[in-house]
């Protein structure tokens, strides 16, 4: 049993202690927002924060997190109350498929907690490393952008 | 039940895909329809009924469904749009149900941009009938002349202030009618909601984590299977031995059914470490001597070929020709490369009997009949679910992997399992854009005009879809009794596929275009965004720009010598324009390049312009800016189209700087992830605009692969202007910027 704190709540978790965070958090926890894309700390897909700065889920095993928090998006808003930076992503339809973008938020979120007023050059520079396919590059800076100019 | 924002949330849960529905159908009454009323438009033909399309509940909402399913382009945001205009009702009233086999339409595959052409315009319809209907029932019931009446929000209004509604209407089955072709339709002025921007219906759950996509799908009592495949496609398991799999902590079976190999265990985790083991267990037999990556293009044009020739004018005068220029351009394989791997859950009956398959397959109807032939199940005994999966630019993992969960399900029958395909598997195994060659060649008069235009192209397959056939489906091959590959054939016009806008759309006194179809396949490949018109358009818009640049003219002004359609010029003109192509100035090392297309020139017209920067001493290329001009006929959602057009922009700058598959003799592919393959990233994605030229009551044109073809064709033509190296060998790789500065 692992003691994990995840979006303000701690869990007891019944995972060996080498497993993967990624794994742990959507079929253990049941949480959504981190995803699998290539378990090679190639992508920032599974991205989620712990203690506030963005790490790899895929890569992190259970026994790393020690008593630090962990957030997903799951933690930043719901459909009801979704978080200014959420409410950006809406409002800037920054996505197509989608898939990537839980990974941009938390991203962005590790960023704008530690940069509340980035310029757009160091908000491409902060997701370089996370991939999108979809080609919604520019919306998702615009929508980081706009979550900043609105704090 | 009637909180608006408690419908709309109901809406786009179920628009992210499939749900269980409380009533249960007979069966597919979608499949026994007299089809063919000539005034009846889209998809709508083949299905006339309105109940087929559009329920109306009890509890105030409408259901609409539809075959075509959700990839991330917004299609069921624009088709209820479409539906809340003409039936009068709040847009959060409506949830739409979309590619379930057993509930909607069988309207194919959802590809090729045909969803806005055949499933919006069905649904515009349906809708519109559905409201005449209703109408008239309306006017019985208050014993008033249906033209009196109006429609607000679903009820329907007397000029006396009596009232009825849909609701109150509908209570059995007024809806099982065929739908005439008669209902008016409603003209700009009077719509609410078609051309303009309403917020995608997906896009807060997905910015929330709710469970949207096929990957999220976590029935209780799941399980997880992988699947091992081979070191290469054409390899065949020589030995394996289980045992040491089968002691592992969770595996509940190892399945192994000729050459395809997989486990199922308990926890994700220990399917994966089974997977691993599994595969270092398992010995193979290659088979060698085929093409690489380097040696295709000469492969491609010595296969054995059907050469086809799809347009042959001669031409009639007898101007002497005082110039030729001959240019042969290239394109490797290339990836889809969705962000999230391949994934499905497939639950087999305990009887064994039946499947059902949750996938984010494009051809619901026609893979559920492929997997249930390499089951060997009875007819009806393979139910598709669509659920969105993560990108989706053609015929990519979805249904392999709905095949392959289906296989290992069938092991465990009663369990939920659920496969998704590695990032190595998904980059090895996917079915890839195929690689090309074309051959331009043009006869030219003194001032440099075209007189004679040849252009031939090389290609293997873009379309090996299940199509009801299990030989299309990755694991039958491997199968003890396996499934062979069926020969692949060209689709013809006036859509194509290898030689999807080989015609362009130019005219010249003297025309022809032939394509060399191979059907054997060294690799697998098939539908990849644009299919060949990305490489054609890339190699004829390149070539017309050497040749304006051989008679030093303006390359704008160049295309507008040959291109008589009116709409085409209006977007050539538009980009130009707000591109600033007329006053540009020239920094060092910067250019810019133009390039058009019509999207099989018969979709959406995209013209762009673009500015690039090239480095000499390393030979890096930098997009610094694009503008598209785009008409798509009448828009229904402005935003909707620029985020096609913007993503298929990007998407094609990244195949063109970046990507080619790289594989040996034995066909095994070395582009196993994003370092051996990158793509595009946040700092090179260059500031895009578009601009869109709207036609009001015009057809709806297909948008999704507008883009890529000219963007392509617009960077190689910017980097020629910037350097002087002319690029044909894709992609533009440094080193290749590097050779052609030399060159
Ligand atoms: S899934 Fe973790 S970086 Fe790609
Ligand atoms: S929106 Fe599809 S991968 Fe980013």
């Amino acid at each position: 049993m692992a003691r994990l704190k995840v979006n303000g709540r701690v869990h007891e978790v019944d995972a060996p202690e080498d497993s993967w965070l990624l794994y742990v958090l959507r079929n253990d926890l049941g949480l959504n927002g981190p995803k699998y894309g290539c378990g090679m700390d190639q992508c920032g897909a599974c991205t989620v924060t712990i203690g506030g700065s963005a790490v790899r889920s895929c890569v992190t095993k259970l026994s790393e997190v020690g008593d630090k928090e962990v957030v997903t998006v799951e933690g930043l808003g719901t459909l009801d109350k979704p978080s200014k930076l959420q409410q950006a992503f809406i409002d800037e339809q920054a996505a197509q498929c989608g898939y990537c973008v839980p990974g941009m938020i938390m991203k962005a979120k590790a960023l704008l907690d530690f940069d509340p007023k980035p310029t757009e050059a160091k908000v491409r520079s902060a997701l370089n490393e996370n991939l999108c396919r979809c080609g919604a590059h520019n919306r998702i800076v615009r929508a980081v952008l706009r979550a900043s100019r609105e704090a | 039940m009637n909180a608006p924002t408690h419908l709309s949330r109901r809406g786009l849960l179920k628009a992210g895909g499939f749900i269980a529905l409380g009533f249960s159908l007979a069966g597919p009454e979608v499949f026994a329809q007299q089809a063919g009323n000539p005034a009846l438009l889209g998809d709508l033909r083949q299905f006339p009924r309105i109940s087929s399309w559009l329920r109306i509940n009890a509890d105030k909402s409408v259901t609409l469904l539809v075959g075509k399913v959700e990839l991330g382009q917004g299609i069921l945001t624009a088709v209820v749009q479409l539906c809340a205009d003409e039936l009068d009702v709040d847009i959060r009233r409506i949830s739409v149900l979309s590619g379930d086999t057993a509930l909607v339409p069988n309207e194919g595959t959802t590809a090729g941009s045909f969803s806005m052409p055949n499933c919006g315009t069905a649904v515009r319809q349906v809708s519109a009938e559905a409201r005449a209907l209703l109408v008239g029932l309306a006017a019985q019931k208050l014993g008033v002349d249906a033209g009196v009446l109006r429609v607000a929000d679903g009820a329907v209004i007397a000029p006396d202030g009596r009232s009825t509604s849909y609701w109150d209407l509908v209570t059995g089955k007024e809806l099982e009618v065929e739908a005439t072709g008669k209902a008016p339709m409603k003209v700009a002025g009077e719509r609410r909601y078609i051309g303009r921007d309403v917020p995608r219906l997906d896009i807060p759950a997905k910015v929330v984590g709710a469970p949207i996509y096929v990957q999220d799908h976590r029935p209780a009592g799941m399980v997880h299977g992988r699947v091992v495949r081979p070191p290469s496609a054409r390899a065949r398991l020589a030995s394996l031995d289980t045992a040491a799999v089968e002691a592992m902590p969770g595996v509940i079976k190892v399945v192994r059914d000729g050459s395809f190999i997989g486990v199922v265990a308990k926890r994700e985790e220990q399917a994966l470490a089974a997977a691993s083991k599994l595969s270092q267990a398992a010995k193979w037999d290659v088979k060698g001597g085929g093409p690489t990556s380097e040696t295709i293009y000469d492969w491609l044009q010595t296969a054995p070929a059907k050469d086809i020739p799809i347009k042959d004018q001669k031409r009639t005068d007898a101007k002497p020709v005082a110039a030729s220029l001959e240019r042969v351009y290239r394109r490797p394989y290339q990836m889809h490369g969705s962000i999230g791997p391949s994934a499905a859950v497939a639950t087999f009956a305990a009887d064994g009997g039946s499947v059902a398959i949750q996938t984010h397959s494009q051809s619901v109807f026609e893979t559920s009949e492929a997997i249930r032939k390499m089951l060997g199940l009875a007819e009806g005994k393979v139910r598709c679910q669509h659920m969105q999966g993560s990108g989706c630019y053609g015929h990519n993992g979805a249904d392999d992997v709905a095949a392959d969960a289906a296989l290992l399900a069938r092991a465990v029958p009663g369990t939920p399992v659920r496969v998704q395909w590695s990032r190595r598997d998904e980059h090895r195994y996917e079915p890839y854009g195929s690689a090309m060659v074309m051959k331009a060649k043009a006869d030219l008069d003194a001032d440099g005009n075209v007189l004679d235009w040849t252009f031939d192209l090389w290609s293997s397959s873009h379309g090996v879809r299940p199509s009801g056939n299990p030989g299309n489906l990755l694991a039958a091959h491997y199968l003890e009794k396996p499934f062979a590959q069926p020969t692949p054939v060209n689709g013809g016009g006036p859509n194509y596929a290898a030689d999807r806008n080989a015609i362009a759309l130019y005219e010249f006194p003297g025309h022809k275009v032939t394509t060399h179809f191979v059907a054997e396949m060294p690799v697998r490949s098939s539908s990849t965004r644009g299919l060949g018109a990305y490489a054609n358009i890339f190699a004829i818009e390149s070539f017309i720009d050497e040749l304006a640049a051989m008679a030093k003219a303006d390359p704008v002004e160049y295309r507008l010598r040959f291109l008589k359609d009116a709409r085409a010029r209006d977007v050539v003109t538009k980009a130009a324009e707000r591109f600033g192509w007329a006053t540009w100035q020239r920094k060092e090392g910067h250019g810019r390049g133009f390039a058009f297309a019509r999207y099989k020139n018969l979709a959406a017209y995209t013209a762009i312009a673009m500015e690039v920067r090239v480095d000499r001493s390393t030979g890096e290329i930098r997009v610094l800016r694009a503008v598209a001009a785009n008409d798509s006929g009448e828009i229904v959602s402005p935003d909707g189209v620029a985020n096609q057009i913007e993503g298929g922009l990007i998407q094609s700058l990244s195949w063109t700087l970046k990507e080619g598959v790289r594989f040996d003799a034995e066909g095994a592919v070395s582009s196993g992830d994003w370092e051996s393959y990158p793509i595009l990233t946040f700092e090179e994605v260059p500031a895009i605009e578009v601009v869109h030229v709207n036609r009001p009551g015009a057809p709806f044109l297909g948008t999704g692969e507008a883009s890529q073809g000219p963007a392509g064709a617009a960077l190689a033509n910017a980097v020629a202007d910037a350097c002087g190296a002319r690029l044909r060998d894709l992609p533009f790789t440094p080193a290749r910027v590097m050779a052609g500065l030399k060159a």
